[in-house]
């Protein structure tokens, strides 16, 4: 166990948005939050980071509280963020800069990257010269520049089309296995995350909690690209019923 | 992607401009002002040739006092500022006060100035770091107070110290707001210079223009007036060059398709 929440709860003013919401991250595994709209998964992962600080609840990182202590995780927020008045490869090694490397230093280090994440000939341009889902690559680049042990991403392929999103996504799970790095991410996605995940965590509710956790069987037993779980229907009516109870 | 300006939309302005004159010329020729008031372009131009090498002398005192005062002004603009952003109890006790001295015309403080520190260069610049201030202060606060919280966020989950936000984010990303305020602060500083040069001193255009004044030279003294205003204009265009130099992501275009992604 790397990271673990335990018993999360958060409200904005009167309004309770995460219950009593805990989760848990393995080494090596990619566990995916799957909820609609406006439930709280952003949220979630903002305690986590350590940006909010949960009304009750602890965030333990490898035996350790972080809870509202930021800097331990790799954060791929939702919007890219990228900053405008830096050229895109300036943006990428800007986790290293921050560390303290120099400047040309750390262009080197990420400019290796650049061809892996198909942005080679955008490095010495501005983000506002990127695509949507040029920015997004990016985006992801700079949060795996961050080089910490567990990443969380917020929807991190949303904005790519369906061939770049597959090249992406089969590197991230190359590069997690090369590195021993583990993911929680977010998706609103059911195939993407029945796809590509070790288990997946069902939000559903108001205010939201964790309405089912569903195990996979394993991401590397099956092919990223093609290889749903065998009861990959069984699984989608499942996750649906947790979105709407109402309807069934 | 703007709209190239094209030939016609500087000929128009150009071609009023000129029309303008001609009418002037007219209104002297057929004598329905007399000219010993309202000298012709004429005469301004003759005047402006023959005093250009004294009133250089006095713009380059103008100048000095301008440059030294707009200096000045940024720094103490960019301290107040980045205290106020800083903290947040020193912006909302002093906020209000700043905007309240704006309220007082610098120009009724010039006087005032002058018996305090004399004829010489200090009142000049004082005046101008006190009209100046005010315009940068406000614009680096709007942009940083504009700065987009989420990016903040993001850097505090990078783990980015308080320096480094300020840096690598608040800094540049305040750079826009912060020539808009200059660009104020530059023609203001300008007329401030002029003005308190009436009151006293030994050179400077301000002085120049008393001296032709009180010698009835009117067509110096439009000429003195051309002068100044094309002073103002070429510290803007220069600092328009300068902006566009500072912020090269504000002028590299933007992204046109090409890689048959969904948006
Ligand atoms: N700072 C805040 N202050 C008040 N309410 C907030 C704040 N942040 C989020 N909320 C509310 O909390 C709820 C959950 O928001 P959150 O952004 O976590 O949803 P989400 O699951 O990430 O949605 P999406 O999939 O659209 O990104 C929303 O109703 C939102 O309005
Ligand atoms: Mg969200």
């Amino acid at each position: 166990m790397i990271l673990r929440a335990e018993s999360i709860s958060k409200s904005f003013s009167d309004k309770k948005v995460l219950d009593d919401i805990s989760v848990s991250l393995s080494e090596g595994e990619l566990v995916c939050i799957l909820g609609v709209s406006g439930i709280g998964k952003t949220t979630l992962f903002n305690i986590l980071s350590g940006l909010l600080m949960p009304d009750s609840g602890r965030v333990i990182l490898k035996g350790e509280d972080i809870t509202g202590s930021t800097g331990h995780l790799s954060y791929m927020l939702q919007k890219d963020l990228l900053l405008e008045h830096k050229k895109v490869i300036d943006n990428v090694a800007l986790p290293l800069v921050l560390k303290g490397m120099g400047k040309k230093e750390a262009r080197q280090k990420a400019f290796e990257y650049f061809e892996k994440f198909s942005l080679t000939g955008t490095e010495y341009k501005y983000p506002a010269q990127l695509s949507g889902g040029m920015r997004q690559r990016a985006s992801l680049l700079r949060t795996y520049m961050c080089g910490d042990e567990v990443a969380l991403l917020d929807e991190p392929f949303s904005a790519l089309d369906v061939r770049t999103r597959d090249s992406v996504r089969k590197w991230y799970l190359d590069v997690m296995d090369n590195i021993r790095l583990s993911t929680l991410f977010i998706t609103h996605d059911i195939d993407e995350a029945l796809l590509i995940s070790d288990r997946i965590y069902v939000l559903g509710g108001t205010p939201a909690v964790i309405m089912d956790e569903i195990d996979t069987g394993g991401r590397k037993n099956r092919d990223p690209e093609t290889g749903y779980p065998e009861d990959h229907t069984k699984l989608r009516q499942r996750i649906l019923e947790c979105f709407d109870p109402a309807s069934t | 992607m703007k709209r190239r300006p094209s030939i016609t939309d500087k000929l128009i302005p150009l071609a009023a401009l000129l029309i303008l004159i001609l009418v002037w010329e007219l209104i002297c020729l057929l004598g329905i002002v007399p000219g010993y008031m309202l000298p012709s372009p004429v005469r301004v131009g003759a005047a402006f040739i023959s005093e250009f090498p004294l009133m250089m002398s006095h713009a380059w005192v103008t100048l000095c006092e301008t440059a030294a005062g707009l200096f000045l002004g940024i720094i103490l603009g960019f301290i107040t500022a980045a205290v106020m952003d800083t903290f947040g109890t020193v912006k909302r006790a002093l906020y209000p006060i700043l905007v309240l001295s704006q309220t007082i015309p610098t120009v009724a403080l010039a006087p005032l100035l002058i018996l305090w520190f004399s004829y010489g260069m200090a009142p000049k610049v004082i005046l101008i770091v006190l009209t100046s201030f005010f315009p940068i202060a406000v614009g680096l606060m709007d942009g940083f107070a504009g700065i987009d919280p989420d990016q903040i966020n993001l850097m505090r989950a990078m783990k980015a110290g308080k320096l480094q936000i300020f840096i690598h984010l608040k800094f540049p990303g305040a750079l826009p707001e912060f020539f808009s305020g200059l660009k104020i602060a530059v023609s203001y500083s300008v007329v401030s210079a002029v003005v308190s040069e009436w009151l006293g001193g030994t050179s400077g255009l301000g002085v120049y223009m008393i001296r032709v004044k009180k010698s009835y030279s009117y067509d110096k003294m439009f000429a003195v007036i051309i002068l100044v205003s094309a002073v103002s204009l070429m510290l803007i265009a220069l600092l328009n060059i300068i902006s566009r130099k500072a912020m090269p992501w504000k002028h590299c275009g933007s992204y046109n398709g090409g890689e048959g992604e969904s948006k």
